[in-house]
């Protein structure tokens, strides 16, 4: 045990006298969770928009300001030129393009119906079917309240409480909507969890499959192998500051997180940092694993980057798993990242109990143990 | 005398990069498996939404309503309860992913006239999944409070949508231009700078620099195997593209391996700059991660949109390289059109060429010296 700490202390030493890998333990991690939160998010936010209005009545001049209004879309430019609105969906410059037609009013007046067309740059990111969604909506509202100013009966998405009249003969449906767990419906509160995670397993997996593949490079491995250490004081040595560190990144990244972004924490933190030490195994042991495959920094690093992303791409943290292909939704079942993200989620926005998240926990239990042993085994095999 | 040299100097580089398995396997594994996962995994559309509804006095009307969230190949109704209470757990759960809550004596109020109440909740954890369900939800209920009433006199507003340069919405259509840009990051830039400082920290980039090779023959041989890498794994990508997810290129093939080249000349300066400034390969590979890996994945349109990214974000996205390319590439792979639209882009990239290929011939001169 004497030796472990030992051995402990100098790995602490090292981490702390780089001033590369301090940078990288440190600063690093409040960087990356600033850009990714703003960066690596579907919000649909300022998405450029062109309206062509062939209308130019109240009723349509409305619907473009409900666009303008909404916070998802942006006006770049306005004409009565079909022309000039394909032109900037060809440029690029324009992501949604709203044509509203000459009829547009007496339609609505007189028929209570009236087509608008949405011309939508599916070229743009892959958040086209958002923004269709996003255009689709503020249609739906106008026209429910179109509905209630020239007719005040009908559907209405109702904010205030008013006293109900009987109209007899029509049907009527007032409906509510309640978003559940962020009512703001603020991305950040969704991305910061699942970034912590990212943050965790990067520390976790590169970290470590760098610091032993250093030890390699430098044939310090060698001395290390000679001493009485053994092979499990050794990785016992090497991990176990890490996984200090990992649990320490966690920590900061919850109080910027917290002081921040706002980020709600409604479940018990002590769960989440419990799990964290669970998976922060799972990641440590993948990155020794890795160092049993290489022989240089890097091809560590090479091999860390392709595995993690991979990983965090298939883990459900930029885009929902249900919206994956049904084979990869499979796929991604064995993936660590995959679980622990769920759990900071779930934790952290929804307020899930122990027993809310027991699937994913065992199954990153289970991980934890069974790609320790394996990696320990991998270990002694490759360096005996 | 020199060619025969800078001939001898390729081969070494040669079997260097032949030699190192792992490094290659990553290189040319990596684009294949990427087009394989950004094309099945990475999507946002919604469907199949796992749906509970939550009927506390069912009658004819609310078997009605609760019959048409069946039929629709939007919705998935996992769970029907009769009280409100037990829904909590299963959101908490994720098990569903939003709930329709119809008042007990809907069907009454309905044929009396009275507003007859619904609450839609939505688990937005994941705001896109909220807001789509909603609407998705809502769109249900107003098809069924017209068909009931039949003297409606709600407004419709009938959008018909068109999907431009993409109709299908394809995910890999978008993706493998975004590749191309940065498999060539990679190899061009981080390649190259972890090469040239592998040679400065392990004391042979003196040798090389006695021996009869000019400073710029030193750089064509370190560079040229992953210049050849690079352009085989593009090649491979939009192949696969091909092959597999039917990834149209409707443009020039000319102009897009033209732009591939521009871009490549200015990942490759940038990674040249990048080994001119450092001294060891791990600062390098730091400078080359932080430097141009992760802006481009970030930070060039290639996933994420720009637009709905804060001022200080686009702004700096205007100085990523791969930011225009991927505009460019899929501006040729997708609409098919030329330069004429294009010209803005390709300049912007070909100033970003001559500038850092002017630094980055001139520092690398300076450290020689």
């Amino acid at each position: 045990m004497r030796r472990i700490l030992f051995l402990a202390r100098a790995e602490v030493l090292h981490i702390v006298r780089d001033r590369a890998t301090l940078a990288q333990v440190l600063v690093l991690p409040i960087l990356q969770l600033f850009v990714l939160s703003n960066a690596a998010t579907f919000e649909i936010r300022n998405t450029p928009m062109y309206v062509v209005d062939f209308d130019r009545t109240s009723a349509s001049r409305q619907l473009v300001a409900r666009f303008d209004a909404s916070g998802h879309f942006r006006i770049v430019g306005q004409s009565a030129s079909l022309d000039a609105a394909d032109e900037g969906l060809l440029r690029g410059d324009v992501t949604l393009a709203l044509i509203i037609p000459h009829d547009f009013e007496s339609s609505v007046v007189r028929q209570r119906s009236a087509g608008v067309q949405l011309a939508v740059n599916a070229e743009k990111g892959s958040a086209a079917g958002i923004v269709q969604s996003y255009a689709m909506q503020i249609l739906n509202t106008y026209a429910a309240e179109l509905g209630t100013t020239f007719h005040p009966s009908m559907i209405s998405v109702r904010s205030g409480d008013a006293e109900p009249v009987p109209l007899p003969g029509r049907a009527r449906i007032d409906v509510q909507v309640r978003h559940w767990y962020n009512e703001t419906l603020d991305y950040q509160h969704y991305m910061v969890p699942g970034l912590l995670v990212a943050l965790v397993t990067m520390i976790g997996t590169l970290l470590s499959a760098q610091n032993i593949a250093r030890e390699k490079e430098l044939g310090t491995l060698e001395q290390l192998n000679v001493t009485p250490l053994t092979r499990g004081q050794f990785i016992a040595a090497k991990l176990l500051p890490l996984w200090v560190l990992g649990l320490v990144d966690l920590g900061i990244g919850l109080v910027v997180g917290r002081a921040v972004f706002g980020v709600p924490m409604r479940g018990s933190l002590l769960l989440l940092l419990g799990t964290a030490g669970i998976y922060l195994i799972v990641a440590l042991s993948i990155g020794l694993w890795i160092s049993t495959l290489v022989e240089t920094q890097q091809q560590a690093m090479f091999v860390t980057f392709f595995i993690v992303n991979i990983y965090l791409l298939m883990s459900g943290l930029f885009t929902p798993i249900d919206s994956m292909a049904d084979w990869v939704q499979v796929v991604s079942l064995v993936n660590p990242v995959r679980h622990f993200v769920t759990i900071a989620r779930a934790l952290l926005v929804r307020g899930a109990s122990l027993q809310d998240i027991q699937t994913p926990f065992a199954i990153l239990a289970v991980s934890a143990v069974a790609l320790l042993a394996l990696a320990i085994r991998q270990y002694s095999k490759r360096t005996a | 005398m020199t060619t025969k040299a800078l001939g001898g100097l390729l081969r070494k580089e040669i079997y260097h990069v032949l030699r190192d398995r792992r490094t290659l396997a990553v290189i040319t594994l990596m684009p294949i498996v990427q087009v394989i996962i950004f094309g099945y995994a990475i999507r946002t559309d919604v469907d199949h939404v796992r749906l509970a509804i939550v009927d506390p006095a069912p009658d004819a009307a609310t078997l009605e309503l609760r019959s048409r969230f069946g039929a629709t190949d939007t919705f998935r109704v996992t769970a029907t309860l009769p009280a409100a209470h037990d829904l909590e757990p299963l959101f908490r759960r994720g098990l569903v992913q939003g709930a329709v809550l119809i008042e007990p004596g809907f069907g009454d109020n309905l044929g009396r006239g009275l507003p007859a109440d619904v609450l839609i909740v939505t688990d937005a954890t994941e705001p896109n999944t909220g807001s789509v369900v909603q609407a998705y939800v809502l769109q249900v209920i107003q098809a069924y409070e017209r068909e009931r009433g039949a003297t409606s006199s709600a407004v419709r507003l009938v959008p018909s949508v068109r999907m431009r340069f993409n109709p299908t919405r394809e995910s890999s259509n978008l993706f493998v231009p975004g590749l191309m840009a940065f498999v060539l990051t990679i190899i061009s830039s981080l390649m190259t700078a972890i090469t040239i400082t592998r040679e400065k920290e392990t004391g042979t980039m003196e040798t090389l620099l006695v021996s009869p090779l000019r400073p710029w023959q030193i750089i064509v041989g370190k560079v040229a195997p992953y210049l050849a890498i690079g352009f085989v794994s593009v090649l491979g990508v939009i192949v696969e593209a091909r092959l597999v997810f039917n990834v149209p290129l409707r443009g020039s093939l000319v102009l897009l391996l033209a732009e591939g080249l521009l871009f490549i000349l200015v990942s490759l300066s940038l990674g040249i700059l990048i080994s001119a400034r450092t001294s060891s390969q791990r600062v390098a590979m730091m400078g080359a991660m932080v430097g141009t890996m992760l802006p481009t994945m970030l930070l060039s349109g290639f996933i994420f949109p720009i637009e709905s990214m804060p001022w200080p974000l686009r702004a700096i996205s205007n100085t990523v390289p791969a930011r225009w390319f991927v505009v460019v590439a899929r501006a040729i792979m997708l609409k098919g059109i030329g330069l004429s639209y294009l010209w803005r882009e390709t300049l912007v990239l070909a100033v970003m060429a001559s500038v850092l290929l002017v630094l980055s011939t001139r520092s690398f001169r300076e450290r020689l010296e």
